[in-house]
């Protein structure tokens, strides 16, 4: 036990990478939901109310992003585009995964906003209001309510993608333990103590447990949030 | 003439290829009240909503207070749409607000109306139709027929030239019914001009100047409640009639 207890002692003094790592993961996630939310939005509003050539679009637009592997994605981004722009790591994966959350996004709030009656918009258009303001004062405020169960799951979603970023280098919790074993690895090396060496499942169950506390806060968060705004008594059926 | 609010012109209506109503004309003066009544999908609920010009219609033409609205341009439906109230099957209410928020948002976003005034206002509608008690209530905690009533309010609040009623107890469980016919008549007995499409015999019988009996799209009939009701000069006008009397008995509802 006297391996484990050194595994541990280790880890316990690399924290500081650790939750460097796990900030960085949640940055990712942060931004990477944001663009997701901005550009899916406007998909969803292109896609209901655009002409038949932008409702095309917008669908070959989601079917792409959603069609190809997240990883793959942000090889593309990071070796092209962000190539071209010199991105780095950090804005090409959340380019990538942003879009892709985008094209997913889009779809949870079409659902919301279709699954509202008719009448609710011919409700508010009777009394006189504007197609633009029915939409923002009647249907918007209820759509949102529909897509916070889907939205949460989304943001679970790119919390669990953010590892892949590892594929270019971006120091987040997983990149932060590869790193720490690598280390630890040449230092016994040069040492010649093999027994100083880290045990890689200690570490990566530990970089889970991370990700998995992380997983933990977000979804109570998120889900406390949505109870909050929940319309009393609504059920949201018919 | 002075007193005719509304004129409806032989207006056409089709979806795709379905001729939904087939040259549709009548006027309605000011303070009447008429039902229109027929089988489901003869275009009676395509009717009101020519009326208050949701989905204008393909021919014909419409006059409220003697201008016509079926041409106007897009920006200034909105308008019109205040003038006129319509009352929903489904109750309409908007589920993210109270009852009052409900009644109050027409006159705060439309009539642009400060929040006092709205909110006096508001208070007042649903006083009239009896629901001042439930205000902060949402629409999930209300009952259907308390529900349709807050839907009157919020048409009555906007002060409209006629309200539009489309099969407004039709969804409503037979207790619940009673109360929201006891709004609309006391609405008609106080001079609101209504068009209402209903199967409630006797709420036609009690208020209603003037009966339409409308199938595949066009009017079969119309006259004086009495004299459609015992003397409908059309068969198909009398089979009708008969069998709603039959399923619904003479008050109009099971």
């Amino acid at each position: 036990m006297e391996i484990f207890e050194h595994n541990l002692l280790f880890l316990f003094k690399n924290m500081p990478m650790l939750l460097s790592g796990a900030l960085t993961a949640i940055l990712l996630t942060f931004t990477s939901i944001i663009i997701g939310l901005v550009v899916g939005i406007m998909v969803t509003f292109f896609r209901i109310y655009g002409s038949k050539f932008t409702k095309k679009l917008m669908f070959a637009y989601e079917w792409l992003l959603k069609g190809t592997p997240p990883l793959i994605l942000i090889f593309i981004f990071y070796f092209g585009l962000g190539n071209y722009l010199n991105l780095g790591e950090f804005f090409a994966a959340a380019l990538a995964l942003g879009l892709r959350s985008s094209a997913y996004q889009a779809q949870i709030y079409r659902g919301a906003v279709l699954s509202i009656s008719t009448e609710q918009t011919e409700a508010g258009l009777s009394l006189g209001l504007s197609r633009f303001k029915t939409f923002y004062l009647v249907i918007l405020p209820q759509a949102i309510r529909l897509s916070l169960p889907g939205f949460t799951n989304e943001f679970t979603i790119v919390l669990k993608d953010t590892p892949l970023a590892y594929g270019v280098g971006l120091v987040e919790i997983l990149k932060a333990g590869r790193d720490i074993l690598a280390q630890q690895l040449s230092a016994a090396i040069v040492s010649g103590k093999v027994t100083a060496s880290l045990n890689p499942f200690i570490v990566y169950l530990t970089c889970a447990l991370i990700y998995f506390v992380l997983f933990e806060i977000f979804y109570y968060s998120l889900n406390a949030l949505s109870k909050k705004f929940q319309i009393p008594g609504f059920i949201f059926d018919k | 003439m002075a007193d005719e609010l509304l004129k409806v012109e032989s207006i056409e209506k089709s979806f795709g290829k379905q001729k939904v109503l087939d040259g549709v004309s009548f006027i309605l003066n000011k303070g009447e009240v008429k039902v229109i009544v027929g089988p489901s999908g003869t275009g009676k609920s395509t009717l009101l909503r020519c009326i208050n010009l949701l989905n204008p219609p393909d021919k014909g033409k419409i006059y409220l207070q003697n201008k016509e609205i079926t041409s106007l341009k897009h920006t200034l439906v909105p308008a019109v749409r205040q003038k006129i109230g319509m009352v929903f099957q489904h109750f309409a209410l908007f589920n993210h607000l109270t009852a009052i928020d409900n009644v109050a948002l027409g006159l705060l976003k439309v009539r642009k109306m400060n929040k006092t005034d709205a909110y006096k206002k508001a208070i007042d509608e649903l006083n009239r139709v009896g629901l001042a008690d439930h205000k902060d209530k949402y629409p999930a905690q209300l009952s259907g027929g308390q529900k349709q009533r807050v839907g009157i309010a919020r048409a009555l609040a906007m002060d409209p030239l006629l309200i539009l009623f489309d099969e407004p107890t039709s969804a409503l469980d037979p207790e619940l019914i009673g109360e929201v016919l006891a709004v609309m008549q006391a609405l008609a007995k106080d001079g609101m001009t209504m068009i209402c499409v209903t199967h409630e015999m006797g709420f036609a019988k009690s208020v209603a100047n003037e009966v339409i009996f409308m199938e595949k799209g066009k009017i079969i009939e119309q006259g004086l409640p009495e004299e459609l009701f015992s003397n409908a000069k059309n068969p198909r006008t009398r089979e009708f009639l008969s069998k709603i009397s039959q399923l619904y008995g003479e008050t109009g509802h099971k």
